[in-house]
């Protein structure tokens, strides 16, 4: 058997016009082909890994104490779990909140992260200020950017009491408030 | 009989495979013969890969990427594991030193004007290369899944927010939802482990093909520009001339310069160690100072002293047109002069990088403008008081955050100005001004102290002056 020969088997002069359109159409359906090959890869493997772009957690409320252990006029950190923690999240799940009881009956709930860069910010009680630890960014106790380069006020979480429970809508991470 | 053997199998497998004609031309390529100690750091930064490579399989042999495992098979692996203290050491240092390498190879490929003609394309890989190991050093340190590791992440998103239109999208995917939990980690895993190195491979192949398809640029001669019509034959002829095949006449100073590079690895890693792990990755813990790791500390810096309110566009603009710049650089000026005496600006340039980096990365590492959370109440030989109002006024200090902020006698933090003979430079009316209104970095404190404390912060205040005999 005549083995074919390499030289002849690009595209040349000589070849044909049926020979042309055999191959465009060869070249044609081998592209084609690949190309549902990687959609049929591409499709669930991207949609897979851009999911969270879409995914929206839901809200729900977690209490963080009773109403009684919180004195009025001071500011608490409380913690609480996320909505929907993954079951493999572990400690990654917690989140918290400094919670202000101004009232009898209101509260108000920061974030705990400086509206500059997400830091978390502490709590200076005998001083009545919020100070982050990494560039310096101050707030008042009612969450008013007081100094340093924070561009807006603490965000707040709602809060609210249900049967003697002092319960905070969790939400997520305030990046879109500025 | 060996020997014949040997050839034997060599000759058979270079007939099936063809591969060691291949690799004994390509180690043979000719390169210029005074291409010497200069030109060691591209080949130190693939062999600080190689490290990064090896160390990390085999730290990918314990560790389990999840949000919850990640923290106890770190310290499995930095207390328990055999040679695991040593390897996390390595893949630390590894990564240090491919970041310093790489930057020294790009500070010699610019100060030699080797990007010029016709080398465009081998400088915009290696543009890419430096990007892919920023972003290699910053996914690994979120791996080091500790408190600083999820501060980390939340930083990050908070910045990627910035970008327009599609900013809360990207930080929502950077967080791998609302907010850092069971997602967060294994997306950087993925990157880190898998996404970045195979670009790493990808573009280092393409690296290296372009250095073989161009050759080693030649150390630049002042008065010998670079005319793209004429370079590739007056390179040609310099190599037929006078070039030496890169195995071994060049090769053995990118091989000791690398083991002496590995060696020098292996003892930090041995001495020193990997970074010491932090907290728990616990998100509610809010006493946490997140830092990122030394390379990156001059961003760090740089983010705290930008004028308030520009950050956002820095954040989102500065990188970008750092790399419209780099990559722009070899397409703007790819012909005329390499050699750095005939390219002054060349040379300012790096130098004011290099100066800039250093200064910015020390103020980083001293990070001044954050508020010092450890400071302890003055002493009284400090205070020079026991009691009354200049006793007090110190305590109030210390209890109203003072202390955070401003020195007193070398005690307290450093963000606004030293406190210690504050008396001999501002007068009451002035104290009392700053005090109650506040100033750009510090809050009003009109509303946080009464007229009591006013006055006995004033007592402590007026008492700082220099000590005269």
């Amino acid at each position: 058997m005549k083995e074919p020969n390499p030289e002849n088997a690009s595209i040349g002069p000589s070849s044909s016009p049926a020979e042309l359109s055999r191959r465009k159409f060869l070249a044609r359906l081998s592209l084609a082909s690949g190309g549902i090959g990687a959609l049929i890869l591409a499709v669930p493997a991207v949609g897979f890994v851009l999911a969270p772009f879409f995914e929206r957690k839901q809200e729900i409320w977690r209490s963080v104490g009773k109403v009684e252990s919180f004195k009025i006029g001071e500011t608490t950190a409380v913690k609480y779990e996320d909505a929907s923690p993954l079951p493999w999240a572990g400690v990654t799940a917690r989140s918290a909140a400094w919670l202000r009881r101004v009232d009898a009956g209101t509260f108000i709930a920061f974030s705990i992260n400086c509206t500059h860069l997400g830091c978390p910010v502490r709590w200076l009680a005998k001083a009545g200020l919020f100070m982050c630890p990494c560039h310096g960014g101050v707030y008042y106790q009612d969450g008013t950017a007081a100094a340093g380069p924070p561009p807006s006020p603490l965000p707040r979480y709602q809060v609210r009491v249900k049967n003697g429970d002092v319960q905070i809508l969790t939400s997520p991470i305030p990046i879109s408030k500025k | 009989m060996v020997k014949r053997i040997f050839n034997l199998v060599r000759d058979w497998v270079d007939d099936r495979t063809g591969l060691p004609k291949v690799i004994g031309e390509t180690a043979r390529h000719l390169v210029p013969h005074d291409a010497k100690w200069w030109y060691v750091f591209g080949s130190a930064t693939l062999c600080a890969f190689m490290i990064q490579v090896i160390s990390g399989i085999a730290l990918a042999f314990a560790y389990i990427p999840s949000a919850s495992e990640a923290y106890s098979t770190l310290h499995f692996i930095s207390d328990e594991a055999p040679f695991g203290h040593f390897l996390r050491g390595l893949h630390y240092y590894g990564a240090s030193a491919m970041v310093l390498m790489v930057g020294l190879h790009m500070a010699q490929v610019f100060l030699f004007g080797s990007y010029k003609f016709p080398r465009e394309l081998n400088w915009a890989t290696g543009v890419l290369l430096l990007g892919f190991t920023l972003l290699m050093g910053f996914t690994g340190q979120l791996l080091r899944w500790d408190q600083n590791a999820v501060w980390s992440v939340v930083v990050a998103a908070e910045q990627i927010a910035r970008v327009p239109f599609i900013g809360k999208l990207l930080a929502h995917f950077t967080l791998g939802g609302d907010t850092v939990g069971g997602a967060t980690l294994t997306r950087f895993f993925a990157i880190h482990v898998f996404i970045m190195p195979a670009f790493i491979f990808a573009f280092v192949g393409l690296h290296l093909w372009l250095v073989l398809r161009h050759g080693v640029s030649e150390p630049p001669k002042p008065g010998h520009p670079v005319d793209p019509k004429t370079y590739r034959r007056e390179y040609q002829e310099l190599l037929k001339k006078t070039g030496r095949p890169f195995w071994p006449d060049a090769a053995w100073r990118d091989v000791v310069f690398c083991v002496g590079m590995i060696i020098v690895i292996a003892v930090l890693a041995w001495f020193f160690g990997a970074p010491q792990l932090g907290k728990p990755p616990d998100p509610s813990i809010i006493a946490a100072s997140p830092r990122p790791d030394w390379y990156l500390l001059w961003y760090f810096g740089v983010l705290a002293l930008l004028p308030h309110g520009t950050e956002k566009y820095f954040m989102v603009f500065g990188p970008v047109l750092a790399g419209i710049i780099l990559l722009g650089l070899p397409f703007i000026s790819n012909r005329g002069e390499r050699s750095p005496r005939r390219r002054p600006w060349a040379v300012a340039a790096v130098l004011i990088t290099v100066v800039m980096m250093a200064t910015l990365w020390v103020a980083g590492a001293k990070s001044p403008w954050s508020p010092n959370f450890n400071a302890q109440p003055l002493t009284p030989s400090i205070v020079g008081a026991t009691n009354g109002p200049v006793f007090i006024g110190a305590q109030l200090f210390h209890d109203k955050g003072c202390l955070n902020c401003h020195l007193v006698a070398d005690n307290g933090g450093r963000r606004g100005p030293d406190l210690t003979e504050v008396a001999d430079r501002l007068s009451k009316n002035q104290m009392i001004l700053k005090i109650a209104n506040g100033g750009v970095n510090m809050p009003a404190y009109a509303a946080n102290l009464t007229p009591a404390e006013m006055d006995a912060l004033l007592a402590f205040l007026q008492s700082r002056k220099v000590q005269r005999p």
